[in-house]
């Protein structure tokens, strides 16, 4: 790779890059193509303009006047599902390419782009929330100065981590975008030039969300006595971590199987069934260290109401993919190995939930539930996800190509 | 297959063994939590002379600019029910049975003051990404600078005792919260609601005096008779007044590390809506396990460097996603 002088050679390199991306993107992605505006799309567009209508109002009016949030819970749904659920199912990106990437499991490639495309949303909008949730965004920037960041604050590693992020995924999408234009001598140059920097991209891309995804559990630790003992441990950052990393492989099969319904494309199951039994082993290691915890520290699992009620669900909706998986014969089968998906998809974010809301006990006098506002701005930001998202598969060579 | 789940436990094994030592609390990469300053300012409330006249919360309002919070349908009088971002001070009411007894647990009543404990390892400053609540490294106070925060809340989540409250109804909000009228102090004063106490409950001092005053009260025998100071623990106005039992805890010398306000009373702490703390702070507890994976950021750039040898092997003769 070295041999290329690049002001005298731009030429080479494009030609050859462009060979390259052409070849590559025919082999393994193509566009979906089709009308962009459909029904659902327009049943999407209806949503996110009521939820940007709110988002204006909550600028205008403060945040008591949109949010049932209180002093004695300052976070909702806002930071827990779009933040917390929001970046784990953003973890697709990152749970595949420490397959691909980190062991060296190159049959699961073509998975990664529809997966780096779901994490590129998943964080962008995240970030976005953040900017809804916060009261004085106009100080965000405060959070970049080194002269003013507390670097005692869990929120700080959290904040700056993700903001990393969501620049590595974009710069990860990249090729996606580039290879449209395959006439365009830029865009091959550039495409060549990601490519030798991949090795570091896609380090930073992995080392990045191991880092907030274990940090948005430490962020509790401070929290003492407020989150149930059932959540409330030392532990917190790894269960965080290990629950994000099975979220981005059931989100990866789960959005695998809905595109190929969606888009009438064969199945990927043996693929899908490899990556579900990964899952399944993460999930055991999770279950073994969570309640041996649980045991060590005596935590009142059974005698906490409706708190205990949540944990015995949470831990359901954990069990279920792994006796699901268990036999080899389900796991051939693309229902049982979707049904899989969203257990676990249902487990980590009820897990997220349970330890950011309903495991935080403020005291006798508070309570929480999203106001209608907070949840019509949720849809609407999950509305714009979904939109360009299929703005993305049908325009650009996102899906990997029909193995017929 | 088989050496597939085999390579890919094995992995995954590793990698959850090395997170596992990472988030062991090294002793060496501990936390401890802060101790006190030499020179803290604080206060010492003492519920058994409180009369709940409010007068403090009054002073309170007046000399910090504080609007009021007109909570009965009428909107007649400044009348809170709970701490706010319009009241950062709150004498409060415990009442059982009959209620007739003061400052006695069953079928009494006692009085309890809220407001900003100014910890001594506080979890708001630790929790605030922005530095805009600080630790006063003289004072003690814990300070808000509204120009630094960016209303994120989390020093909201972290406080044990609730107080950084949020101006919820407002576009441009604030956090606002008892900042012992630092701003009395800085000109030679103190806080005002011990100025206008005139029952000597609540007392403005060095927080050694103040230890040693509410050690010299629990010693005192119930029955007999004994001076009280006066808006300042050092003061040379005193009430005599005859004694009345303490229960033997002085909240705020070890909870949560440790507060510069001090707390008597002879109804029991968490009855009075204070949380039972563990002597440790909870900001040494998040500290910890934050620096242990942090410190130097050492443990990120090992595995980024890692990572990025694996990856470099593994990607020669492949092609970019």
């Amino acid at each position: 790779m070295t041999e290329f002088d690049r002001s005298a050679s731009n030429r080479t390199v494009s030609k050859s890059a462009l060979a390259a991306a052409q070849a590559r993107s025919q082999h393994e992605w193509r566009p979906v193509g089709g009308n962009l505006i459909t029904k659902p799309f327009l049943v999407l567009a209806a949503l996110a303009i009521i939820g940007i209508i709110l988002m204006l109002y909550r600028y205008a009016a403060g945040l008591g006047a949109v949010t049932n949030l209180s002093d004695g819970y300052p976070w909702g749904i806002w930071i827990t599902y779009d933040v917390l659920v929001g970046t784990a199912l953003g973890c697709g990106g990152y749970a595949t390419a420490i397959l691909v990437y980190a062991f060296n499991r190159w049959e699961y490639h073509p998975v990664v782009r529809s997966a780096v495309l779901t994490s590129v949303f998943g964080y962008s909008l995240a970030g976005l929330a953040i900017f809804l949730d916060i009261g004085r965004y106009w100080n965000g920037y405060k959070l970049f100065l080194p002269w003013t960041v507390n670097f005692n604050s869990v929120l700080v590693e959290v904040a700056l981590c993700i903001a990393a992020y969501v620049v590595v995924l974009w710069i990860e999408l990249l090729p996606t975008i580039l290879e449209k234009y395959p006439e365009n001598k830029k865009a091959a140059l550039w495409l060549h030039r990601l490519e030798r920097w991949l090795p570091v991209i896609a380090a930073v891309g992995i080392l990045l969300p191991t880092m907030h995804q274990s940090s948005l559990g430490t962020l509790m630790i401070i929290a003492g006595y407020k989150l149930s003992p059932i959540w409330q441990t030392g532990l917190l950052p790894f269960f965080f971590l290990i629950s994000a990393i099975t979220m981005g492989f059931a989100v990866t099969v789960f959005e695998s199987v809905l595109s190929s319904m969606a888009f009438k494309r064969p199945f990927e199951t043996p693929m899908l069934g490899r990556i579900s039994v990964g899952m399944a082993w993460l999930i055991v290691v999770y279950l073994v260290v969570r309640f041996a915890d649980l045991l060590f520290r005596g935590a009142p699992v059974f005698t906490s109401g409706f708190q205990s009620v949540m944990f015995i669900l949470e831990t359901l909706l954990f069990l279920v993919p792994v006796l699901l998986l268990v036999s080899p014969g389900l796991r051939q089968d693309l229902r049982f190995l979707f049904l899989a998906a969203i257990s676990m998809l249902l487990a980590g974010s009820l897990y997220r939930f349970n330890a950011f809301l309903i495991g935080y006990n403020p005291g006798a006098n508070w309570s929480y539930f999203p106001s209608p506002g907070e949840i019509f701005i949720t849809l609407g930001i999950i509305a714009i996800e979904l939109m360009a998202y299929l703005y993305f598969v049908k325009r650009f060579p996102v899906l990997p190509t029909e193995h017929a | 297959m088989g050496l597939n789940r085999r390579d890919f436990l094995k992995a995954a094994a590793g990698g959850g063994l090395a997170l596992a030592s990472n988030l062991s609390p090294a002793p060496v990469l501990a936390r401890a939590t802060v101790t006190r300053l030499p020179d803290a300012l604080g206060i010492l409330y003492d519920a058994t002379l409180c009369i709940g006249c409010k007068a403090c919360m009054a002073a309170c309002k007046k000399f910090n600019n504080l609007p009021p919070d007109l909570c009965t349908p009428n909107s007649l009088w400044d009348d809170p029910v709970d701490l706010s971002a319009k009241t950062v001070n709150i004498v409060k009411l415990y009442k059982n049975g009959t209620g007739l007894a003061k400052d006695q647990e069953i079928n009494g009543y006692s009085f309890v003051r809220r407001f900003c404990m100014h910890c001594v390892d506080p979890s708001c400053v630790s929790a605030c990404p922005v530095s805009a609540l600080t630790k006063d490294p003289k004072t003690g106070v814990v300070h808000y600078n509204k120009d630094n925060c960016i209303g994120c809340r989390y020093c909201q989540v972290a406080c044990p005792y609730l107080i950084p409250k949020f101006q919820w109804d407002q576009a441009f909000p604030q956090i606002v919260k008892c900042q012992l009228c630092d701003h009395r102090i800085a000109q030679g004063s103190y806080s005002a609601c011990c100025e206008f106490c005139p029952t000597g409950a609540s007392i403005f001092g060095n927080v050694q005096d103040l230890r040693k005053e509410a050690r010299r009260r629990l010693s005192l025998k119930p029955g007999t008779f004994a001076e009280y100071p006066l808006q300042r623990v050092d003061s040379h106005h005193k009430v005599s007044r005859q004694v009345t039992p303490y229960l033997n805890h002085v909240y705020g010398e070890t909870e949560g590390g440790g507060a510069q306000v001090l707390m008597l009373a002879n109804v029991p702490f968490n009855k009075l809506g204070l949380p039972q703390l563990p002597p440790t702070s909870q900001a040494s507890h998040a500290e910890t396990l934050y620096h242990t994976l942090y410190k130097g950021m050492i443990v990120p750039y090992v595995v980024l460097g890692g990572l990025f040898y694996i990856i470099y092997k593994n990607t020669t003769g492949h092609e970019l996603p």
